[in-house]
């Protein structure tokens, strides 16, 4: 057992925890962070996605103890006093989802490309490979691909200047 | 999906963390995880111990060099695929590294990590064999042409740890890979390099371990053009037949991806 301590969307938490604790079991069942989820065995679904230091990453591929003295942030630390994230609106206005259980990942995604993808590259056949860790049932990713697009304008303005 | 019981350490320096190898018999090391956690997810590995050395900054760095691109192992695959040095001194290495799986594995995955694992259809390999790469380690150096040994495995000894890897720069070099439309692995990727008067193409995905194919060597040290390859022929027999593609399958896209390569290599 290790005492591990991190942010966690911006509050400090500190729990003993076996070294092999994944961190997504971690978020789920010590902290009840639910909105992260788990989509398959073999690292391959991307439902899972958080960010760990402000990197998109997969919380099935990482112990809890690799992130000790990390900031994490999951998909319920995207709100700000309850105001969507600029990506969430854009899924929900651009139907982004249909069962929704691809959807945290696939926000944690985006948001972390949308940081990542100079705006000049993020066109939607670049939205579609960087998307290439994350898979939906549903959707057909056509939407997926509309509100990324979508909120890499509400956030960079014209898509010609980042904003800061 | 939950891993045999291990103990966590965080190396904190290279010293330390061959002092733990050297304590712990079947300690492993980690770095970014993302074929270590995995298997250790499907019980395939049960180490007793994990060593971290991730967070190495002794590890963590990119630098061109008197024409040689040198690479930290724990470099993450995406560090070198945006690097503005490995963009322009080796381009095609760089493509290499941001056509490793998906955004999220090529912000953990490491250079070292890959190398030492040496899966038959990894990326990095090819690029390490075609550019003639050398590998030091805490204790040597390799040159690539001895490095990979056989599926999964590598001239690396026990508690031998890479530190970096040279890439001599070529004069031009292209890279493409016919990838899963799953793991984004190669079915096959071809790496094309041609320095001075010397040309190697390197084989990944297709076979057991990374290859090299002296025939198209010589045709293209000849002929630099996609068209100097078009008559050679890749033996089926050497190649891997699975779930994903025959034997005759991949040997049709070697040939397929080698004039690839060379197309992107004369951009
Ligand atoms: C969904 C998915 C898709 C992927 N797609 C691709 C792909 O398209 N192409 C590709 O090439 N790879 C792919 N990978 C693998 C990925 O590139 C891994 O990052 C890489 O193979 C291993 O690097 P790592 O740093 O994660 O190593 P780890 O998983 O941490 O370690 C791997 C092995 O190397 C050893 N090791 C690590 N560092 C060192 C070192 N410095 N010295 C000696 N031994 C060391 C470890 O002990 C372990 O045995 C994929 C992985 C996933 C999960
Ligand atoms: S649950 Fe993490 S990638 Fe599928
Ligand atoms: S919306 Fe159902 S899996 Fe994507």
């Amino acid at each position: 057992m290790t005492v591990v301590s991190l942010t966690v969307n911006g509050k400090p938490v500190s729990r003993d925890v076996e070294d092999r604790t994944l961190l997504v079991y971690f978020l789920r069942e010590d902290l009840n962070l639910t909105g992260t989820h788990i989509g398959c065995d073999t690292s391959q679904c991307g439902a899972c996605v958080v960010h760990l230091d402000g990197r998109a990453v997969k919380a099935c591929t990482l112990f809890a103890v690799q992130a000790n003295g990390a900031h994490v942030t999951t998909i319920e630390g995207l709100a700000k006093d309850g105001a969507l994230h600029p990506v969430q609106e854009a899924f929900r206005d651009n139907h982004g989802l249909q069962c929704g259980f691809c959807t945290p990942g696939m926000i944690m995604t985006a948001v972390d490309m949308i940081r990542r993808v100079p705006a000049s590259e993020l066109d939607r056949a670049r939205i579609r490979h960087e998307l290439e860790g994350n898979i939906c049932r549903c959707t057909g990713y056509h939407n997926i691909v509309s509100s990324i697009e979508d909120a890499a304008k509400r956030i960079n303005g014209t898509g010609k200047e980042r904003a800061a | 999906m939950i891993p045999y019981a291990f103990t966590y350490r965080r190396a904190k320096s290279l010293d330390d963390a061959e002092a733990m190898l050297a304590a712990s018999p079947d300690a492993k090391l980690l770095a970014g995880g993302q074929t270590l956690i995995p298997a250790l997810k499907m019980r395939l590995a049960n180490p007793s111990e994990l060593i971290d050395i991730a967070a190495l900054e002794a590890l963590r760095f990119l630098a061109v060099r008197d024409r040689v691109v040198v690479v930290g192992a724990g470099a993450r695959h995406h560090e070198v695929a945006t690097s503005p040095e490995v963009r322009r001194a080796i381009p095609a290495l760089a493509e290499l590294a941001g056509s490793i799986g998906d955004p999220a594995v090529r912000q953990m995955g490491t250079l070292g990590g890959s190398l030492a694992n040496n899966d038959p259809a990894a990326d990095y390999p090819a690029a390490v064999l075609a550019l003639d790469a050398t590998i030091k380690t805490n204790r040597r150096e390799i040159r690539a042409g001895d490095f990979f040994t056989g599926m999964f495995a590598t001239a690396l000894e026990e508690r031998e740890i890479v530190t970096e890897v040279r890439f001599p720069v070529p004069e031009r070099a292209g890279y493409a890979k016919f990838a899963n439309p799953a793991s984004r692995y190669a079915m096959a990727g071809v790496f094309v390099a041609k320095a001075g008067p010397a040309v190697r193409v390197a084989v990944t995905g297709a076979a057991p371990c990374v290859f090299r194919i002296p025939a198209m060597e010589a045709a293209l040290a000849k002929n630099f053009s996609p068209d100097a390859l078009e008559d050679i022929e890749v033996d089926p027999g050497e190649m891997n037949s699975d779930l994903h593609g025959s034997a005759e399958y991949r040997a049709h896209l070697v040939g397929v991806m080698a004039r690839r390569a060379v197309e992107t290599a004369l951009r």
